[in-house]
């Protein structure tokens, strides 16, 4: 996430000087008309039983926990996302009116969520409200609903407290949103299926997928063109969601997709990182109709253009010398033939996921990864780390020999790739024998 | 009192497999349940993924799993009036460190007791006659039953199987005898979760040799599981290895079953389940009309002590340390063997076993693909599955082939009487013998005696000041009977089966000592019962003393089975916890009437 958001926060400094009539747009709060503007969060109870469960699915659906959620308690803010710039922390969301959101009306939070115009300003784009936009008004008065209930937290947070002059100006923000924030609303695509349809208002809505999924231009934005063909974010690599039988979705079903959404795999891939969060906090919780239409819209996506991976050249000495480091190292979880644990252990035969961007399969060596916990996969395994025991080249290798066996056929990863993630996630260094 | 918790439902004791199963019971029925765990949390994997766990110096000949003998020990004698001494090292018996406690470092042996094992003094004297049982017990033995039958303990082994995720093969499908599985177990009524193990080349020379003698030889049902298999917990298990790292290691890939790869992925996550890690209960506080507790007295790893207050209190600690809480809390009254009055310390015992070694010439054993589990047993001397009409004992011993490990630190010893134990022909001996070498093992009963007891030790004290346990015991004559008669058994196997040179160990040839034993099977000093005079708990696991304590352990089995104690120790915390989740929680007080 790091490295978009300094390129967010370059585009504000370029863009702030130009600010002006353009900004009309993105600023213009007219959707937010429908919503109420005297009765703080503070104050609103409701006692629609009904709008508030349907408001906590939305809640589950924009995963809002996963960046509002920790040790102060739940909505309570202070996750710390650092940049290049200094640190920005998330806010206090529970209705406490001092330090959260209560003196909020349900306008000022149809402001913020979808267009991200906050009680302090502009929010940074760190907050999805780019794809929040898309959100219903139906969906936004429950999500209100539901925020009503949520206990109130005296947390004061200073989320931009971190951030040192230019990026503390929240004001820059206006500048961004006018190049890149498109501000409308979902329109369902008549010629499409209703299924569709909800799958593409989940996939581009609350599921913010593109955050991760999408490239990202050098001035941070989403590249339309690469639509869901697979992003860089840092230290992990969110893979391409369009149905290219290479590296992407290609041959898995909607009903595959649905699968994985609502327990973390699908019986070949595991969620493990940032998509386990996701996985465990948000999507598992998606009624299975939902999954389905999720599935049912990225099935549907048309397929990227990048071509078959070229398999490396391994030389006959080197894939047998690998297939004991295999067989010693990966096989008593990922099986002899790469078969994996089904609903456990990932699978490196069929496994699309291991063709592309090597970084998930680095990160994971050199820092172990767990799977996502699930009402319906428990076990939450974990990949232990080989950063104390490999070196660079060692690891590469047998990421090579991984995706250049079990009928897969992928590029060499670099020792030097490697060496680059050891240094970014600070992975310690082998175990170096006494003698020589 | 200070640094006192908020008030829990339940507060369970040591979070081992008996801890983690009552804590998963009770908190899917909806209980607030705190678990206080002395050791540390331990993790697949990140304390012991494959490419750590099989570093047998460090967790085998350095027990880096275990709790360091400097936190607590027990003290042992042979008999009352002796001077007892500290125990220095594990060898006997190990106890947990760890969340997950020992069932973290076991082997994974997953045995039902046979129907015999809970009723030893009945069915004694209905197939051999009182006079029979009374002389046995004028001899000094203290036989009586569990309170509990296996018919009735069969739904909650079954449950515990479930959990596990248990390989084996039937032998006797709701009385159905099947060849290839244990015809001499008691009903099931379905198959094993998975199937059996393997065999080595051993198994199949051990199962093929016992078959030719007329023997029922079957794979011993195990926790180190035959395929991936999805528990009733939703917890994926993947397939054994037969990596040989198993007993005193922690399993890199889920395959033995333990509560970290059962349990605890499902319980951790539940918003009524608490753990406190690093955290020492002392004892249980008693209310002033002393019929209940009101919770338990702990202290952490910084030295602060705190209360965590309980409507109920589960005593799951290592065996030993559910007898020494009992004494430390004050609850029920010490055993006397002078008078046998009071219940706390009464019936423990140990294991009566031996080994039988023989070698093999040429033969390729390859021990290194082994199993904590893994072997062949046969059960025609087992319990009472044979006629002791015409015997000087009762019980008897599960004689197994096993192939549980090829360590190669640990199996240094086992070369050829004769050959040098130092030097290049010590080397020489042991990369053949390696190979060469095959173990037979009698695991026995035993049986209650009036003169092995658990007590509070005078002199020496824990860390904390608070007394060590002292352990009192001896082998009795009718179990060194037993394994002289069993061990014969054994040895005509090994013969049989072409092994020469053959060494034999029988334990019970000297006197019992806390450094050379083969087993780590300690029972009983807290053993349930239906009659309060004899037992400490009733039948449900359950305090005659104080009815809001249960106490679940090897510590409650009145006397030990030819078996590993763990699958009865989870059937048992299993029908614990039901019974104060489905009874006790609404309507507290005595589940049996005295």
């Amino acid at each position: 996430m790091a490295k978009w958001i300094k390129i967010a926060g370059g585009v504000v400094v370029i863009a702030a000087v130009g600010a002006g009539v353009w900004a009309w747009d993105s600023l213009n709060t007219g959707r937010s008309k429908v919503a109420g503007d005297s009765v703080t969060l503070a104050e609103f109870t409701s006692d629609d039983a009904e709008a508030i469960e349907r408001g906590e699915y939305v809640m589950r659906m924009g995963d809002c926990a996963a960046c509002h959620t920790r040790e102060a308690g739940e909505f309570a803010g202070g996750y710390e996302i650092a940049t290049p710039f200094g640190t920005l922390v998330s806010s206090n969301i529970t209705p406490d009116a001092e330090t959260g959101i209560g003196g909020m009306t349900e306008k000022d939070f149809f402001n913020a969520l979808r267009q991200g115009i906050g009680q302090h300003g502009m929010l940074y784009p760190a907050m999805p409200y780019t794809a929040y936009a898309k959100f219903t008004d139906q969906d936004m008065h429950d999500l209100w609903a539901y925020m009503s209930t949520v206990e109130p937290v005296q947390n004061d947070i200073d989320e931009n407290g971190g951030m040192p002059f230019p990026f503390n100006i929240r004001l820059a923000m206006a500048g961004w949103d006018m190049l890149f924030f498109d501000n409308e609303g979902f329109e369902p695509v008549a010629s499409e299926s209703d299924a569709w349809n909800r799958g593409k208002y989940i996939v581009d809505g609350g599921g913010h997928c593109a955050a991760c999924h999408s490239p990202r231009n050098a001035l941070g934005a989403e590249v339309a063109s690469a639509y869901l063909q697979g992003g860089n974010i840092g230290d992990w690599y969110a893979p391409d969601l369009t149905p290219n039988p290479h590296v992407g979705l290609g041959g898995s079903s909607a009903e595959d997709i649905a699968t994985y959404l609502k327990t973390g795999t699908d019986g070949v891939a595991v969620a493990a990182g940032p998509m386990a969060e996701a996985v465990e906090h948000s999507l598992q919780y998606l009624t299975d109709e939902d999954a389905l239409a999720v599935g049912t819209y990225l099935t549907a996506l048309p397929a990227s253009d990048t071509p078959a991976p070229k398999a490396a050249s391994l030389a006959e000495t080197d894939m047998v010398r690998l297939a004991d480091v295999y067989e010693v190292n990966c096989s008593a979880c990922h099986g002899l033939d790469g078969e994996g644990i089904e609903g456990m252990v990932p699978a490196f035969s069929a496994n699309h996921g291991l063709l592309g961007d090597p970084t998930n399969m680095i990160h994971a060596m050199l820092k172990g990864t767990r799977a996502a916990h699930t009402e319906a996969a428990q076990t939450a395994a974990g990949m232990p780390s080989f950063a104390w025991k490999m070196d660079d080249t060692q690891v590469a290798d047998i990421l090579t020999y991984v995706r250049n066996s079990f009928g897969n056929g992928a590029e060499a990863v670099s020792p030097e790739a490697v060496a680059e993630m050891r240094e970014a996630l600070d992975a310690r260094e082998p175990l170096r024998a006494a003698s020589n | 009192m200070a640094n006192e918790r908020p008030k829990a439902d339940v507060v369970i004791v040591g979070l081992g497999w008996a801890g983690s199963v009552m804590a998963e019971e009770l908190t899917r029925a909806g209980l607030n349940v705190v678990a206080i765990e002395r050791g540390a949390w331990r993790d697949t994997s990140t304390d012991f993924p494959p490419a750590v766990d099989p570093d047998e110096l460090r967790w085998h000949t350095r027990r880096e799993l275990l709790q360091p003998m400097s936190v607590e020990t027990t003290t042992f004698r042979n008999k009352t009036g002796q001077q007892a001494a500290p125990v220095r090292n594990w060898n006997a018996f190990q106890f947990g460190w760890n969340v997950g406690g020992a069932g973290t470092h076991w082997a994974g042996m997953s045995w039902r007791f046979l129907p015999w094992d809970f009723q030893v003094a009945t069915q004694t004297a209905e197939r051999y006659g009182q006079e029979r049982l009374d002389s046995l017990m004028a001899e000094g033995l203290q036989l009586q039953d569990w309170g509990v039958t296996y018919d009735e303990m069969a739904p909650y082994y079954d449950r515990f199987e479930r959990i596990a995720g248990t390989s084996g093969k039937a032998g006797n499908l709701n009385g159905q005898k099947i060849k290839g599985g244990n015809v001499f177990e008691g009903p099931r009524d379905r198959e094993y979760p998975t199937p059996q193990l393997k065999d080595t080349n051993w198994m199949s020379m051990y199962r093929d040799t016992t078959e030719g003698m007329g023997y029922n030889p079957f794979t011993i049902p195990a926790g180190n599981i035959s395929q991936a298999y999805v528990n009733p917990l939703g917890v994926t298990m993947g397939p054994c290895t037969y990596c040989g790292f198993c007993d005193f290691h922690g399993c890199g890939n889920f395959s033995k079953s333990s509560p970290q790869a059962c349990i605890l992925p499902a319980l951790m996550r539940r918003s009524n389940f608490t753990v406190l890690t690093e955290t020492e209960v002392l004892h249980a506080v008693k209310h002033e009309d002393g019929k209940t507790v009101k919770g338990v007295k702990f202290v952490t790893r910084d030295g602060e002590e705190g209360f965590q207050p309980a409507d109920v209190v589960c005593i799951t600690a290592y065996q030993m340390d559910n007898v020494r809480l009992m004494l430390l809390s004050g609850i029920g009254e010490q055993y006397d063997p002078a008078t046998q009055q009071g219940t706390i310390g009464r019936n423990y015992s140990y294991q009566t076993c031996s080994s039988v070694t023989g070698f093999f010439s040429g033969a390729k054993m390859n021990p290194f693909i082994g199993g904590g589990a893994l072997g062949v047993q046969i059960d025609d001397f087992n319990g009472d599955n044979f006629d002791h009409s015409e015997l000087d004992f009762i019980g008897g011993a599960g004689i197994m082939g096993y192939s549980t490990n090829g360590r190669p630190i640990a199996n240094m010893n086992g070369i050829r009487p004769g050959n040098k134990r130092w030097g290049s022909e010590w080397k020489e001996a042991y990369a053949r013998d390696y190979q060469e070498v095959a173990n037979i093992f009698c695991q026995g009963t035993s049986m209650p005696t009036r003169d092995a007891y658990l007590s509070l030790d005078p002199t020496y004290t824990d860390r904390h000041g608070q007394p060590l346990l002292r352990l009192t015991f001896d082998w009795n004559r009718n179990d060194t009977s037993m394994i002289d008669y069993t061990t014969k058994k054994a040895v005509e196997i090994m013969r049989e089966a072409g092994g020469e040179d053959i060494m034999v160990d029988n334990q019970a040839e000297a006197s019992w000592n806390p450094y050379k034993q083969h087993s780590s099977h300690t029972i009983g000093g807290l053993v349930m019962g239906s009659n309060p005079a004899t037992s400490a708990l009733n039948p449900y696991l359950q305090s005659w003393d104080c009815h809001n304590v249960f106490s679940v352990g090897a510590s409650a089995f009145p006397n030990n089975g030819g078996y590993n104690p763990t699958l009865t120790v989870g059937a048992l915390a299993v029908r614990a916890a039901r019974a104060i989740h489905e009874t006790y929680i609404n309507n507290p007080g005595p589940l049996v009437e005295a």
